[in-house]
């Protein structure tokens, strides 16, 4: 079940600021900006609608890696801002943090975005985000059933990242 | 916490579940078989072939860079590198090496001692133009697109054709960096 919107339909429902749940929301995006898995387990506020909300997202994910790729004083070979780089290539940012939520991103070569949002006081989500690619990997990819680039519908797949999330301090 | 380097093709192979070697080649022959059954045309087989193998190396590419943890390769020698070293290895416990390099670093050659998949195969006489193991170029094909790299796959030998080896000739046809998939009026 994919939750979109309220957190009235929830099954269980997300408890606040125990710290057992840290995780406000997730998505996981595919190479098109197709919103593969939106999951929400705390999200007191919702300011657009599913549509805009991902489009936003993923608008902001991609300005943000063509920003830190250009401002990157290390790396020799940069692209002008605005050029479309390689997904994985040049450097990319991984979290960003505000005064209420702590957003945390990988993206892996084959253009899969994981995004997490969290507390502010989440430590480096970097290698929860590489097991939640694996889980992924495990219940989605190896899924017959399932067409790549469609959005995801297993059970299976979301009990295992629920209980996963749950359980990230 | 240090991120963790990526694994050899070796430690990752011993890590994650096996199948049954003789149940593999034993299921790919019925495969082919089928194939050749219903299609009869050994042209078609090839391509159907291809096809299957597209279908799997599109998914197999996530399996493969999630177990391995490699990063975006710098260019193409280092892809070439890993499908032969990591991947081959990972997914069909054999070590293939790369040879042949053209001067722009855009063409080379995949060779394979062994091949699990033609394990106790010979082809017959009404099958001579059968690329028995071209479900493997239809795997790195796929899964390349999926990293951004269109290529060009050929088999330029074959053992059940008579030669000692298998070799695949690899041709980077473009890289396609990806774009903003929305329109800004939308």
């Amino acid at each position: 079940m994919q939750f979109f919107g309220g957190s009235e339909i929830s099954p269980s429902p997300p408890v606040p600021t125990a710290s057992g749940n840290n995780a406000h929301m997730m998505y996981v995006f595919n190479r098109n900006g197709v919103c593969l898995l939106y999951k929400e387990w705390n999200r007191p506020l919702h300011t657009l609608n599913p549509q805009q909300d991902h489009k936003l997202m993923f608008g902001l994910l991609f300005s943000l890696k063509s920003l830190t790729a250009k401002m990157d004083p290390v790396n020799a070979d940069k692209g002008n801002l605005g050029v479309p780089q390689l997904p994985g290539q040049g450097c990319s940012f991984h979290s960003f943090r505000t005064n209420t939520y702590k957003l945390s991103f990988m993206e892996t070569p084959s253009g899969i975005k994981i995004i997490l949002v969290t507390h502010p006081k989440t430590g480096d989500l970097r290698e929860s985000l590489k097991y939640i690619y694996s889980l992924y990997v495990e219940y989605v990819v190896k899924n017959p059933i399932y067409s790549p680039g469609s959005p995801i519908k297993s059970e299976l797949f979301n009990t295992a990242l629920d209980q996963y999330v749950r359980s990230i301090s | 916490m240090a991120p963790v380097g990526p694994r050899s093709g070796d430690a990752i192979f011993s890590s994650i579940d096996r199948v049954n070697a003789e149940l593999f080649t034993l299921t790919y022959g019925a495969i082919v078989r089928q194939l050749l059954t219903d299609l009869e045309e050994v042209e078609e087989v090839n391509k159907q072939l291809d096809q299957m193998g597209y279908n799997i190396g599109i998914r197999l590419i996530d399996e493969f860079l999630a177990k391995s943890g490699v990063s975006r390769c710098v260019d193409f020698k280092e892809t070439a590198e890993m499908i032969a070293k990591v991947g081959f290895k990972m997914f069909l416990g054999v070590t293939a090496s790369v040879t042949s390099w053209d001067a722009d670093g855009t063409c080379c050659s995949i060779i394979l001692e062994d091949n699990p998949l033609v394990d106790f195969v010979e082809l017959p006489d009404t099958c001579q133009g059968l690329y028995y193991c071209n479900v493997l170029s239809g795997v790195i094909r796929g899964a390349l697109e999926m990293v951004s790299m269109k290529i060009e796959v050929t088999w330029t030998r074959d053992v059940l054709r008579g030669d000692d080896a298998y070799e695949l000739q690899v041709k980077l046809l473009k890289q396609v960096a990806e774009e903003y998939p929305y329109k800004d009026d939308e």
